[in-house]
């Protein structure tokens, strides 16, 4: 592992192959993400752990590392854009905090923390979207979603059973469930799945275990988000 | 029990005197009076403005959920509807009877609220016209004034709530609006390092809940005239009562009595309590009136909190709360005391009675245990009902085969108090506004009034508000005549 590149100054080593953010994550470098998951391929679409290279700017999940590239990425401009993104999310969802079990565990709120975001800054959407109760086990508050596809990729590239998909396109695109009922309960989705571990947000819940861990026992209460990928936990 | 004053014969040749918002009470009201040339009073009622609408988006959202969204109901006492809320999921899933760990944390939890929020509102709201008088210089007449002019009074009434807020953290994961209490138990016990700094403070806390019960008696039983009569109203009242008869602010059954004292009902399973009880709503509030069934409603309206609790049990538990009680009860004379100015010495009584409790609670080894849930037959409905620091709080839920919310009844305590509180201020009115030029000072006797019940107006309506006292004076055409400002 002799190539290196630069970021933020410091001089970051990486394999063949690997992209910007796997090789500033082994190097214990966090970079802000969401779609991003060091188990599936990268997808490019949450665009939070974008960074400049060679000035300019890029999905570091999708770029791969290259000998002498100059990367940027905890700098004011990128955080503050990237700050804008994570408003954004939280204002076309329902990302109601104060009453989301998820909370304290949650990778979205865990990051907005992280960037400093301070209020959602733009106007609510407030969609009103349906949940999904009608699995036995499994609750989907599509309320949530942030289409980051994890739980898509997850089904599809290692549950082998495509249980989830997006639908539409642009502003209307949205998760749906691969049955003609539309129901989770209509599909062969299981606890011991891969898409059941994966939701970074509160969509996808096991039911009846909400709130079952306590305040100061929570995952993010411990450490917050950059400690935790830094250390590779 | 009369109906007089609620609405005017001629309304439209009447002056309107709104006070709006009503200053020290929490959520957002309103008081209108109407008058006529010689300032004779025709109508008062109180308004319950602002309208949130809990019990419909809880709809449609997993039962797990509701204990901790309910609790944004309020900043003040979201305990009540946490635990409320709770013990009404309880019933869904089948948890008939939770371990002794749970319910004794969900106890500390609940009487550390009740110790901060009668603090809070002792204190910080009501001790200005207790301690400066009801029309005194209302520049002073507020908590800083309180601070100046008795700074020992002012700083207890401040670590007295603080001491009741660290019960609530270390049972319930926050000061405010935490996650303590989940259906069929409760997600954390106490360390023995959270026990043993709570039991540091607890021997300070009862000996000023002690002397804060010596000075309400003191002011109250000073000036006779004024604390047995003002605002006074026949009513009957309600409320939960434990194993015994004992006051009992977690579980019980319900009891409700007469104006004299007479029992109308017993040892009512809360589960039925539509079988005896019923809401009427009315088309100037958004807070709607309930009753007694059995009494109907002209009758049937009846108070909560503190003054219905301490005469409506047989005996309190603890020594020194059941030493003030019987004090309370002989300075009765016997019969049930209905002035709205004996709230603020029951209420005091109900903080020394949780302070002892808490310092029970705190010697018991199964705060410390980690069995902490229950599960059981899976039920469709469930009702919860709580002791609030308000009065009797119910929730009351429906929850379909797939865990979804299909129907959420609440009845605030705050909301069983809404006659009660409009005929206290009709008497007020009646007694110091008729005939009389309208001034800040007798507009602040209203206030008083309400101040006694201790309303939670952002609960009894899902309302939420923080307000400076307005208030204006129109002519028959609706012009503004003179405005009053307390902000």
């Amino acid at each position: 592992m002799s190539q290196t590149l630069t970021l933020d100054g410091k001089s970051i080593p990486f394999n063949d192959g690997e992209t910007i953010i796997q090789a500033a994550t082994r190097a214990g470098v966090f970079i802000p993400h969401l779609c991003y998951h060091p188990e599936f391929k990268p997808h490019g679409s949450c665009k939070l752990c974008t960074v400049k290279v060679n000035g300019r700017q890029t999905a570091s999940c999708t770029m791969r590392a290259a000998v002498g590239m100059v990367v940027e990425s905890d700098t004011e401009e990128i955080n503050a854009e990237r700050r804008a993104l994570t408003q954004m999310l939280f204002v076309e969802g329902n990302h109601f905090c104060p009453s989301c079990e998820k909370s304290g565990q949650c990778q979205l709120q865990a990051t907005a923390y992280h960037l400093g975001m301070m209020s959602p800054h733009y106007d609510h959407f407030f969609p009103n979207r349906a949940v999904d109760a009608s699995h036995p086990d499994f609750l989907l508050d599509f309320n949530r979603c942030i289409l980051c596809s994890l739980c898509v990729r997850a089904s599809r590239d290692v549950d082998g059973k495509n249980v989830f998909a997006l639908s539409g396109r642009g502003i209307d695109t949205h998760l749906i469930v691969n049955a003609r009922s539309g129901k989770l309960a209509d599909t062969n989705f299981a606890e011991a799945d891969k898409a059941a571990q994966v939701c970074p947000v509160g969509v996808i819940l096991p039911k009846r275990r909400g709130f079952a861990v306590p305040i100061g026992e929570r995952k993010y209460d411990k450490q917050p988000i950059d400690e935790i990928v830094a250390e590779g936990k | 029990m009369t109906y007089n004053l609620e609405t005017a014969q001629n309304p439209e040749k009447l002056r309107r005197v709104a006070i709006d918002p009503v200053s020290r009470v929490e959520g957002h009201g309103k008081v209108t009076i109407l008058l006529d040339e010689q300032n004779r009073v025709h109508q008062v009622r109180l308004h319950i403005v602002e309208f949130r609408g809990f019990e419909k988006f809880i709809q449609g959202r997993p039962y797990w959920e509701v204990p901790v969204m309910v609790q944004r109901l309020c900043g003040i006492c979201p305990v009540s509807h946490h635990l409320a809320a709770s013990k009404a999921l309880d019933h869904i899933v089948g948890a008939k009877k939770l371990t002794p760990a749970a319910e004794k944390l969900r106890r500390l939890m609940h009487y550390g609220q009740m110790l901060q929020s009668h603090a809070l509102h002792f204190f910080h709201l009501c001790s200005p016209d207790l301690l400066f008088g009801f029309d005194s210089d209302v520049t002073k007449r507020n908590i800083v004034g309180v601070a100046m002019a008795h700074p020992e009074t002012a700083k207890r009434g401040v670590l007295l709530r603080r001491f009741g807020q660290e019960v609530i953290r270390v049972t319930a994961g926050k000061r405010v609006h935490g996650t303590g209490a989940v259906p069929g138990g409760v997600n954390k016990s106490l360390t023995i390092a959270e026990r043993d700094e709570l039991l540091k403070d607890i021997y300070h806390i009862i000996q000023w809940s002690r002397e804060a019960v010596q000075l309400i008696q003191q002011v109250h039983t000073q000036a006779p005239a004024l604390y047995n009569s003002f605002g006074i109203f026949r009513s009957n009242f309600m409320s939960l009562v434990g194993n015994g008869g004992d006051l009992d602010f977690y579980h019980g059954t319900l009891r409700a009595r007469d104006d004299n004292g007479t029992p109308i009902f017993d040892h009512v399973d809360y589960q039925n309590y539509q079988q005896v009880i019923e809401e009427e709503v009315r088309p100037w509030s958004y807070m709607k009136f309930p009753f007694f069934k059995a009494l109907g409603k002209e009758h049937g309206w009846y108070k909560v909190g503190p003054l219905a609790r301490v005469q409506n049990c047989d005996q309190i538990s603890t020594p020194f709360a059941e030493h003030a009680r019987r004090e309370f009860i002989d300075y009765a004379g016997g019969s049930p005391m209905h002035a709205p100015l004996a709230y603020h010495w029951t209420r005091m009584i109900e903080m020394l009675h949780a302070a002892e409790v808490i310092k029970e609670l705190l010697h018991d080894p199964d705060l410390l245990s980690d069995d902490l849930m229950v599960q059981g037959e899976r039920q469709m409905e469930g009702v919860g009902v709580i002791e609030a620091p308000r009065g009797t709080l119910f929730h009351h839920y429906q929850v379909d085969e797939n865990d979804i919310v299909t129907m959420a009844n609440l009845i605030v305590s705050t909301t069983n108090n809404n006659q009660a509180m409009n005929e206290a201020i009709r008497q007020v009115a009646r007694r110091y506004l008729h005939g009389k030029e309208v001034t800040e000072g007798l507009l602040n006797h209203i206030e008083v009034a309400i101040r006694a019940f201790d309303p939670c107006l952002s609960c009894a309506t899902h309302a939420l508000g923080k307000m400076p006292l307005e208030v204006e004076l129109l002519d028959a055409e609706g012009a503004l005549l003179h405005r009053l400002s307390q902000s």
